[in-house]
């Protein structure tokens, strides 16, 4: 009982070029909406792949980071001997006591100072990183002031090339590999020998103890056990949740942000919208009586603008996410403010930003069209037909 | 074989296909109130083929719309097939259209963006046919036009002629019950309104379609049956 859809659909063809340049001004603001949005949901993902679901990250209580935390060597006695860590097949604890530190480097691009995260790691600690690989030279070894580098540190940071000598803790540091860690924090971070660490930076305390469960239903137990004794002033966390949980603010600053810009952008992409559809009726008053006379309702060309409207906004759509979605090749390196500490990740585009993206879309195509569509109903036929 | 200026048949018994009464309409502008048609009666039987003449701005438009059912009186009755259609509402009114008139208009009006197979089948998107009984429908249409060979034309690939003749098998193509024409002929040349006038007169003669059309062609009423005169909103002779 409508109008049908090749007719609406063919009148945006009549007018290719209004049409296109309509869509375009809308798929610029669904490529800002997009890409923030893809940015947001790479700073999460990264973040949150970056922990394993049965490591468990203890840090001191009241600390948000691993960088603000310290855990002396007799909390760190206890941790140790608890009866839940997971035993590796060569007899290892998977149990690691690691110092972690912000030192300062100049970025390869624009040379500007930014915070690098330095880890002390242990034997264990590859074990309960599985997703880190030396692609490049070999392991540190330990004992020595020699570090190995994560991906993302030695493409975008200077003098971190395989060979080359870090300056920092009054000492230098020689890098003897690269490794990739899956596209996870650890690419942003710099591994050494952890009691090489603390001795350099003369600290006597580390900054997290992370251990595998050998049962991980045991976690809740094992997190009741260690914050309910009071020799220990610890806060325990599954270290997925630890990791996740440093992407919130980041991910919801971008998120709010880049929204709030793209509704501002929208208010002119719905005007420009609004204006093409009072175009199309403006033209199209002697084919609307028509319409009516023939025996279409009020309804029915209400609903055929709008659709008309609603094309409008899904080309845009479409537009604006092909454009988007090319965003993925690039990863962004910024500062994490919630670990004060710089973090690499990419665009990511998931199901859900599609939808909301062309739902952005449609509700812009929606708006504009609606006042203009409710025009052409409101006509009276006799005069729409005059306008011959 | 002209029958101009002759009074209805009155055939008793026969109930008329449209029936008005008193019918008035006036514009009003400010306290200003122009009265454009006046108590009118008329009547038109079923089979009637009826030319509208009359000076510019003597209401024959109004008139026609007013029966048409697209514009709605200030007073009065028009029934139609029984129905008073000025009591209808706006969306009863459309669906009444939609079953009941064929609209033929001066300047065609055909969708652009519609081949002509698709403007005649624009009528049938408001019906329940399947697709397969529209495209015959439509076919029958065009060929009774004698344009099956433009169906997939566009109207600006058409002469206005053939325009028209698309119009008129969109008019046809819910087989109405009354056929309204306002100067369907006004936009064409001699021979080209001799054919489209041509074909109206075989709606009439071999359809049996009931048409009312407005003229200011003498000519062009003379192919009617029944000729009625309209001056300043009052029928006249
Ligand atoms: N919306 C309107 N407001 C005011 N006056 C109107 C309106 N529509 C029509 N009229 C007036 O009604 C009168 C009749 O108009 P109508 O169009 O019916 O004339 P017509 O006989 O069809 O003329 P023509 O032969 O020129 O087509 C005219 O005087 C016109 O000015
Ligand atoms: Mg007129």
């Amino acid at each position: 009982m409508a109008i049908p859809l090749g007719y609406i659909a063919r009148n945006l063809l009549a007018r290719r070029l209004t049409t296109a340049l309509t869509a375009g001004g809308m798929a610029l603001v669904v490529y800002v909406f997009a890409s923030v949005l893809m940015l947001a949901a790479g700073l999460r993902q990264t973040l949150v792949s970056t922990g394993q679901d049965d490591n468990v990250v203890v840090i001191r209580r009241g600390s948000q980071t691993e960088v603000q935390s310290g855990i002396d060597r007799s909390q760190t006695g206890i941790i140790e001997s608890l009866p839940d860590i997971a035993v590796a097949a060569d007899g290892m604890r998977l149990v690691s006591k690691e110092p972690v530190v912000l030192i300062s480097l100049p970025k390869r691009a624009t040379g500007k100072p930014a915070n690098v995260v330095i880890r002390g790691v242990t034997a264990a600690s590859l074990d309960l990183r599985p997703q880190v690989r030396l692609v490049e030279g070999r392991m540190f070894r330990p004992g020595t002031s020699e570090v190995v580098v994560g991906r993302s540190i030695a493409t975008g940071f200077r003098g971190t090339d395989l060979g080359e000598t870090l300056r920092f803790a009054s000492r230098d540091w020689t890098i003897v590999g690269v490794f990739d860690a899956g596209h996870t924090g650890f690419d942003s971070e710099i591994w050494g020998d952890a009691e090489q660490m603390l001795q350099a930076f003369r600290r006597p305390v580390f900054s997290s103890v992370i251990f595998r469960l050998a049962d991980p239903d045991r976690f809740d137990a094992v997190k009741a056990t260690l914050e309910n004794d009071p020799r220990l002033t610890l806060e325990v966390k599954r270290e997925r949740q630890f990791y996740a949980d440093q992407s919130q603010a980041l991910a919801k600053f971008i998120s709010t942000l880049g929204t709030g810009i793209s509704i501002i952008f929208s208010i002119g992409a719905v005007i420009g919208a609004a204006i093409t559809m009072y175009a199309s009726v403006a033209s199209r008053t002697a084919e609307i009586g028509t319409l009516r006379a023939l025996g279409f309702s009020r309804g029915a060309i209400l609903l055929a603008f709008l659709i008309e409207a609603l094309l409008l906004g899904l080309i845009g759509g479409i537009a604006g996410l092909v454009g988007a979605s090319a965003m993925q090749a690039l990863t962004i390196s910024t500062t994490n403010f919630q670990t004060f500490a710089e973090i690499a990740f990419s665009f990511t585009l998931t199901p859900g930003i599609v939808v909301a993206s062309l739902a952005f879309a449609l509700a812009m195509g929606f708006i504009g069209g609606f006042l203009p569509a409710a025009r052409a109903a409101r006509m009276k036929i006799v005069d729409a037909l005059r306008a011959a | 074989m002209s029958a101009a200026a002759q009074p209805a048949p009155a055939a008793e018994g026969r109930q008329p296909l449209v029936a008005i009464h008193g019918l008035s309409k006036y514009y009003v502008r400010g306290d200003q109130v122009i009265p454009v048609l006046v108590d009118l009666d008329l009547d038109v039987y079923a089979g009637e083929y009826v030319a509208l003449m009359g000076p510019s701005g003597s209401g024959k438009s109004t008139l026609l719309n007013l029966i048409a059912g697209i514009d709605k009186p200030s007073s009065g009755e028009i029934r139609v097939t029984g129905v008073d259609i000025a009591a209808l509402s706006d969306s009863e009114l459309a669906l009444w259209r939609s079953m009941h008139v064929g609209f033929i208009f001066q300047f065609y009006n055909l969708m652009p963006v519609l081949t002509a197979f698709g403007n005649v089948e624009l009528p049938l998107q408001l019906t329940t046919l399947s697709r397969a009984e529209r495209r015959e429908r439509v076919a029958t249409a065009l060929e009774l036009v004698g344009l099956t060979d433009r169906a997939t034309h566009l109207p600006n690939e058409l002469s206005g002629g053939q325009q028209q003749r698309v119009a008129i098998a969109r008019a046809l193509i819910t087989d109405p019950t009354l056929i309204v024409a306002d100067e369907p002929t006004g936009d064409l040349d001699r021979v080209t309104a001799q054919e489209i006038l041509g074909l109206l007169a075989r709606l009439n003669d071999e359809l049996g379609k009931t048409i009312i059309m407005v003229t200011h062609d003498p000519k062009a009423a003379e192919t009617a049956h029944r000729l009625i005169h309209l001056e300043k909103g009052v029928l006249v002779g």
